[in-house]
């Protein structure tokens, strides 16, 4: 295996045997590409060139040093060794084999296309599993565009490896220090027309027979954020009749910044607004979507999604298995009976 | 939301006026009919709603033996044979011509528990035994109806023929006529019967197979309830199937364009005679007619809805839509093999979603319960008001004849102006005068007919509030949901629309209905109130009507959705709209009153609203 082929690994090669390689937000995107879903093309910098970053300069010993003396339920004393330890990591250097790949892999996303916006985000060992809701997956910067601006953005997802959260987390789960580390995503922007999230359950009530889903103009940001009231559209999904559509008011939208870099957040014109984000057909196609995830996963999904502005095609950003109703016990809806004839007759009665 | 006063009501029975002109309308019924001083504190304290969906038009007295025999026959099976638990009468009286029901149910724990044995030990029998006593019921229903069309009603001749004498059979022709006309309201009644044998456990079962499946999914679309348990081998989608067939074959035999050409049926049918390959299309038809033309236009309670057979010009209108279609190119067969295919996907997708075994188990009990008596549920009607009724109205459009022809009556359809026990007053007098050879009192029986006329005029021009009387808290009564469509949120929607003054502001209020089936279309209305009106209607339309008939089905190949006054989940209309997969709206209420031909209206089969969003 060449050098560059552990430091960066192409999404479609990953899978859910990957996840100590690529973490797993990454290996669940690879299992999406392999199941036919549309998902932006990307790859991971892998776990191996993180311990081989934080190899290099020594981090690891350093943060024993830092956090020996720290008391967990004093915050600021974490959050002492966090400041410390993330200047530490910004002020280093990427490992130049890991640079060239990053740089390499970069430029080959961008298919010849030069300073393709893409997102940076981290893809933590310990995030996207059901059990368990990892601090880590806060760092995401979106519409980065250049090799240098990438790299930068690598080195700041892995600075993010020691926010309080992370640092609080790992000792809460009591996650040894070498056995800690990092992937981070790199996924081509989707120009979103729209944009959101949708659950293979009524997140109301736990019917497992709906699909809801809910969407908003622009990145979906703004929708996970809860800066605007988005639409939601209630799909079955047996038949995939869509059967509640909610207009919401859709405030604002996250477009890509004009002026450069990153994304600006702007008010929607107060036309747009009422006007559904989504059209029937295309609801419909979301649901079918879900459901297909939902099959190959075995359980429940929470998926974010986005439709492409240029194409109308669905992109699939994300998917979780969802945690709040799967983990319930669900009740029986009817008391066993004994014949055909005796439901009949406590239908009769329970009216 | 805000609290409703807990006094909201609808009018008293007692404060309904007549319409001017029409003051007189009581005396077209019989008394037991009527909202009466005596039985007043009960009246009052009950529900009555409007039974649009089987009488939208005002009872012809003659006619009120269909509704009558429902009131004895229906709430026999329900009270005294099957004893359900919870259910007393649903009962019946006439406003202004008009039907109001009214259901009752049984409130006290302990006179239900009591019940429940004997429910259990009769039903279960029924339930059991379904499939040979569905295929018996089948016998029993055909054999009514070659008995009723035996029935022949001959014209009084001047001399007794002279078989009378050979055959020393001693009895006379007047004789006959009085035997014929009991046995032919026997005949009415004994169908009857058999109409609800088996009807309130067939509903009942597919009620329990629904409930459970609402009660496991929320909001569950009533249409995927319905895929679920229905069958495609449906009676009443046969005569369609018919007309398609002779579609086809007019276009093989080379005598599609005589059929085109001629929109009279007579015309037309003159013209196919006349060219080669007619005789053979024609021998085809009459095959078809039999029994599959026998069904009426209308929903088989009312004798002015004709069936096909007696007036071909819907099915001739259909054949014309299919031709052209076919001719386009299109497929026009209905895709069985695909909607059993979805109904078995759906049955086994929905059945994977349930929580647990238990669950499963039930949803196969209830599921295989509701199958089993699918067939007499969706076949019933065509037996019963199609062929039966069908036939059963001509025989009385014979009898009407026999005073006709004798000077009685001036038109034997006059005869449906006097109610059934009436008729047997007119029939004694004219038997008398005939057999005496002396006037008899036809002058009498004219003058009341013809009054009679004036007022159901008057009648026709009402519109009937959909509901009177004491609001319930919430509607549970099944039959008033399954079989009317009538819901909670109907009622206080009725209350609604009655405190904002309803009819005037069509334009701005959405009108809720029933979602009963998918999709959502915006089309330019067509009101049709009658079935005579049925040809205006023009592709791409929504039909707006108060009620739809199987026999209209072809016109759904037209239309780009329905709405319907009246109806449930499991009316006519919203089953062919399924078949059709157009999006509809049944039991609006009032949809027929507010919409106005040529508006644009988007109708939403989602969520069963409809709404004008122009003109």
């Amino acid at each position: 295996m060449s050098a560059a082929a552990t430091q960066i690994r192409w999404l479609e090669e990953c899978d859910a045997s990957s996840v100590s390689e690529v973490g797993g937000k990454c290996a669940s995107l690879g299992e999406l590409i392999r199941m036919g879903m549309a998902v932006p093309p990307g790859f991971a910098v892998t776990t191996r060139a993180h311990d081989a970053f934080l190899d290099r300069h020594a981090v690891r010993e350093r943060e024993a040093e830092l956090l020996a003396s720290v008391h967990y339920d004093e915050l600021r004393e974490v959050a002492d060794a966090s400041e410390r330890l993330r200047e530490l990591v910004e002020q280093l250097e990427l490992p130049e084999g890991t640079a060239a790949a990053v740089r390499a892999a970069y430029e080959q996303l961008c298919e010849g296309g030069a300073n393709q916006p893409v997102a940076v985000r981290s893809s933590a060992l310990a995030e996207d599993l059901a059990t368990a809701s990892f601090a880590g997956q806060l760092q995401t910067y979106l519409w980065v565009q250049g090799a240098d601006a990438v790299v930068e953005h690598v080195r700041r997802c892995w600075s993010g490896f020691f926010t309080p959260e992370a640092l609080s987390y790992r000792h809460r789960q009591g996650i040894a220090a070498e056995d800690a580390r990092m992937s981070v995503g790199v996924q081509r922007m989707v120009r979103a027309r729209c944009a959101g999230v949708l659950f293979t359950l009524n997140p109301v009530n736990g019917d497992r027979s709906k699909v809801v889903i809910e969407s908003t103009w622009g990145l979906g940001e703004t929708l996970v954020s809860g800066e605007v009231d988005p639409d939601r559209f209630t799909v079955d999904k047996v038949t995939l009749d869509l059967l509640a559509t909610t207009i919401g008011a859709k405030q604002v939208e996250r477009r890509p910044d004009p002026a450069g870099g990153g994304v600006v957040v702007a008010d929607v014109e107060a036309g747009r607004r009422s006007v559904p984000s989504l059209s029937e057909e295309e609801a419909m196609a979301l649901a079918r979507v879900g459901k297909a995830i939902e099959r190959h996963a075995g359980r429940p999904q929470d998926i974010e999604w986005a439709v492409d502005a240029d194409t109308d095609e669905i992109l699939v950003l994300q998917a979780r298995a969802e945690t709040v109703w799967s983990q319930r016990e669900r009740p029986p809806t009817v008391q066993k009976r004994g014949s055909a004839l005796e439901y009949v007759l406590a239908d009769l009665l329970n009216r | 939301v805000p609290s409703e006063p807990a006094t909201r009501t609808f009018p008293s029975p007692f404060d309904v006026p007549a319409p001017a002109g029409a003051e007189d309308w009581r005396r077209l019924y019989p008394a037991y009919y009527l909202f009466s001083e005596e039985r007043r504190e009960f009246e009052e304290d009950k529900f009555w709603f409007f039974d649009g969906l089987h009488n939208p038009e005002p009872v012809y007295p003659f006619d009120a033996i269909m509704t009558e025999s429902w009131w004895v026959f229906l709430n026999q099976f329900l009270t005294r044979v099957w004893q359900v638990p919870p259910a007393l009468g649903i009962d019946q009286r006439l406003v202004n011509g008009y039907l109001y029901v009214s259901p009752t149910t049984i409130d006290d724990p302990e006179e239900i528990e009591k019940r429940v044995p004997v429910f259990l030990e009769r039903a279960g029998r029924y339930y059991e035994n379904w499939d040979e006593i569905y295929e018996k019921w089948v016998g029993k229903a055909e054999d009514c109806i070659a008995r009723l069309r035996k029935i022949e009603f001959e014209p009084l001749a001047e001399i007794e023929p002279m078989e009378t004498v050979t055959s020393i059979r001693g009895t006379t022709s007047a004789w006959d006529i009085m035997r014929l006309y009991d046995e032919l309201l026997e005949n009415m009644h004994e169908m009857a019967c058999y109409h609800f044998e088996l009807n309130m456990l067939g509903y009942g079962a597919f009620m329990t197979f629904s409930d459970f499946c609402k009660n496991a999914f929320p909001d569950i679309p009533d249409q995927s309830i319905a895929r679920m348990v229905g069958g495609v081998d449906i009676l009443f989608f046969r005569p369609d199937d018919e007309v398609r067939k002779l579609s086809r074959l007019a276009l093989e035999l080379g005598v599609a364009d005589a059929l085109v050409d001629n929109e009279d049926p007579d015309e037309a049918l003159k013209a196919i005679g006349a060219v080669q390959g007619g005789d053979q299309w024609l021998a085809a038809l009459e095959q078809a007619k039999e029994p599959w033309f026998w069904f009426s236009t209308g929903p088989g309670y009312c004798h002015q809805h004709r069936a096909w057979i007696d007036d071909l010009t819907v099915p001739l209108g259909a054949m014309r839509g299919y031709i052209a279609r076919l001719r386009a190119g299109e497929n026009i067969d209905r895709p069985l093999d695909e909607i059993l295919r979805e109904r078995e996907r759906i049955a086994s997708e929905y059945r994977e979603l349930l929580p647990t075994d238990d669950d499963r188990s039930a949803f196969d009990e209830t599921l295989g319960l509701a199958r089993k008596v699918y067939p007499f549920v969706e076949n019933h009607n065509f037996y019963v008001e199609h062929w039966h009724h069908s036939i059963f109205w001509n025989k009385v459009r014979d009898l009407g004849k026999v005073f006709e022809a004798y000077g009685f009556f001036h038109d034997f359809e006059d005869i449906f102006f006097l109610h059934r026990y009436e008729v047997h007053e007119a029939l004694f007098d004219m038997l008398t005068a005939w057999a005496t050879t002396n006037p008899g009192r036809s002058g009498y029986w004219q003058d009341e007919i013809a009054e009679r006329k004036r007022i159901m005029e008057r009648l026709r021009q009402w519109a009937p509030p959909p509901a009177l009387g004491k609001p319930p808290d919430a509607v549970t009564e099944a039959a008033t949901v399954m079989l009317w469509g009538i819901t909670t949120d109907m009622v206080e929607q009725w209350l609604d629309a009655q405190e904002g003054d309803g009819a005037g502001d069509g334009a701005a209020s959405a009108l809720r209905g029933f979602a009963a089936s998918p999709g959502v279309v915006e089309g330019p209305a067509r009101v049709i109130t009658a079935v005579d009106q049925l040809d205006e209607v023009e592709l791409g339309e929504i039909l707006v009507c108060p009620v739809t008939a199987p026999s209209w089905a072809p016109v759904f190949a037209k239309i780009g959705g329905a709405v319907s006054d009246v109806g449930g989940i499991m009316s006519h209309a919203a089953i062919v709209s399924r078949e059709y997969g157009l999006p509809a709206v049944v039991g609006t209420g009032f949809g027929t009153k507010q919409i106005q031909t040529g508006q644009r209206l988007r109708v939403d089969g989602n969520e069963g609203t409809v709404t004008v969003v122009e003109g």
